[in-house]
């Protein structure tokens, strides 16, 4: 994303805007610029914020006269008022930035948006995940910080001399170059994206070692990384991960439940 | 879906805080899909939900590309819910958010009776989703559970804007703003229910609580 220096008025409001803080008002120029590493082309500026079209030249001198006048104008945050944000065109390796950050672009690899992903909001149509069995969602870069692909091989490589399965259906899988050993290519270590999610599969015995694998790397990372575990509940809905969490010590009391009122078709269950 | 997964609060703080969202799974049944997914949106709608969204057109609050100045003082701020339905053109995940449990439970047992075929979860805290389930009658199929943040925290900011930031899974509400929008609130140029709507417009999914996003300002307003 770049901002057209043209246009912009710099009044700061896309300054907050920008969930990585990549947006400053350089002083050189006195205009709204983006520092384009820390981008992570997620489009929440240019889609998020309203937009007025607004001759820059009528807004500067008004904004310049208030602002000798000392008098602060308060205008709407969320709008630019003159359109100045401008996408770029983007390509590889780039534009990988952009399609894990910004939730509207499906993944390739999946054709989900979002993050790519379905874990086990559809278990009850694609059995991923079984009685016995746990499914883990290990995110990075959320809430709000970013990671860059390099953090996450870190954690993909430390889990993969486990007992565990790495989801093929995910967009980092399908980046990665070796899943024996959880490489991931190399021409995007420096990547930055939004946030991503590992997703692997594991029986509940080898439930906390995954956990203390994830623990022990996750401080080493620049970046937080967030852990979702799910299982199959049985005909009363009780399951035998929560127990088991419980007593590794975790409190929790958030989560998602899929209700089983999904299906196969009728020619797909044949 | 983990942009409702690991929103960040209290178990008192996240009462009142349920997602329910709909959608068929890639290359199974997929087929149809759309008509169902509106269906469970228009289901939705009489049970006075305070948000929905399509995860690829948007919720109800929107931004606009075509403000005049006038806006500054008169603004549209919603999209008629009807909008968001009539947007459900391919297979995506449509969701509705209650801050109610009544109105979540009457509206599963209508899911129940609907018979739509396609997969239907909760985000909510855990023990709360399963009874407002037994009460409409429904065992939960499969669960996850959010086991918070790891790693170096210091990277977070402060509970209150991760409180609002994190009501947008996917990061499109940054800590910044969400930091922009308390101070404008303790300052008085804007009160919690304009600074909810702001907040709310970053969130393409339409999952935002805005009845939980005005108690956390109101709450930030007289507190650090």
């Amino acid at each position: 994303m770049q901002i057209d220096h043209g246009k912009c008025v710099a009044c700061s409001n896309c300054i907050p805007i920008c969930p990585m803080g990549a947006i400053y008002i350089d002083p050189a120029v006195n205009r709204a610029t983006v520092n384009l590493d820390e981008c992570v082309e997620c489009f929440t500026c240019y889609r998020g914020m309203s937009k007025e079209h607004l001759n820059p030249t009528l807004v500067r001198s008004i904004r310049g006269l208030l602002k000798r006048l000392r008098i602060r104008f308060d205008p709407e945050p969320d709008v630019c008022p003159t359109d100045a944000l401008t996408p770029q065109e983007l390509s590889w390796p780039r534009i990988v930035r952009q399609a894990f950050s910004d939730p509207l672009v499906p993944h390739e690899s999946t054709g989900v948006h979002g993050r790519g992903t379905e874990e086990v909001k559809t278990n009850d149509v694609t059995g991923r995940v079984q009685d016995g069995e746990a499914g883990f969602t290990i995110e990075f870069g959320r809430p709000g910080v970013g990671v860059r692909f390099r953090d996450i091989q870190k954690m993909t490589m430390a889990l993969a001399s486990l007992p565990i399965a790495f989801e093929k259906k995910n967009p980092v899988f399908s980046l990665m170059t070796d899943p024996a050993t959880g490489a991931i290519r190399e021409d995007i270590l420096d990547e930055k994206v939004l946030s991503a999610i590992v997703e692997l599969k594991t029986t509940l015995e080898h439930v906390p070692a995954v956990l203390q694998r994830v623990e022990e790397v996750a401080p080493h990372l620049d970046t937080i990384v967030s852990i979702g575990v799910a299982t199959r509940c049985d005909a009363q809905g009780d399951n035998g991960l929560e127990p088991l969490l419980k007593g590794e010590g975790y409190t929790f009391y958030r989560g998602k439940t899929n209700l089983g009122l999904g299906r196969r078709p009728a020619a797909a269950t044949a | 879906m983990t942009n409702t997964l690991h929103r960040f609060g209290s178990r008192e703080s996240l009462q009142k805080d349920y997602i329910i969202f709909a959608m068929a799974a890639r290359g199974i049944n997929e087929e149809g899909a759309p008509a169902k997914l509106q269906t469970f949106l228009r289901l939705a709608l009489k049970h006075h939900p305070i948000n929905v969204g399509n995860a690829v057109k948007g919720g109800i609050f929107r931004a606009s590309q075509r403000l005049n100045p006038l806006a500054h003082w008169r603004r549209r701020e919603f999209v008629d819910p009807q909008e968001v339905v009539q947007s459900i053109d391919a297979c995506t995940t449509v969701s509705a958010v209650f801050d109610d449990p009544a109105n979540l439970e009457v509206f599963l047992r209508e899911l129940k009776t609907a018979d739509l075929g396609i997969s239907i979860n909760i985000s909510a805290l855990t023990d709360e989703a399963r009874t407002c389930c037994q009460r409409a009658g429904i065992i939960r199929h499969s669960v996850e559970y959010s086991l918070g943040f790891h790693g170096d925290l210091n990277l977070l900011p402060e509970r209150h804007v991760l409180e609002l930031s994190t009501m947008c899974g996917h990061g499109m509400v940054s800590h910044n703003f969400a930091k922009k929008m308390i101070d404008w609130v303790k300052e008085g140029r804007r009160d919690p229910q304009e600074a909810t709507t702001y907040l709310a417009k970053f969130c393409t999914c339409g999952i935002y609580n805005t009845t939980r996003a005005i108690q956390i300002l109101e709450e930030a307003r007289v507190g650090t």
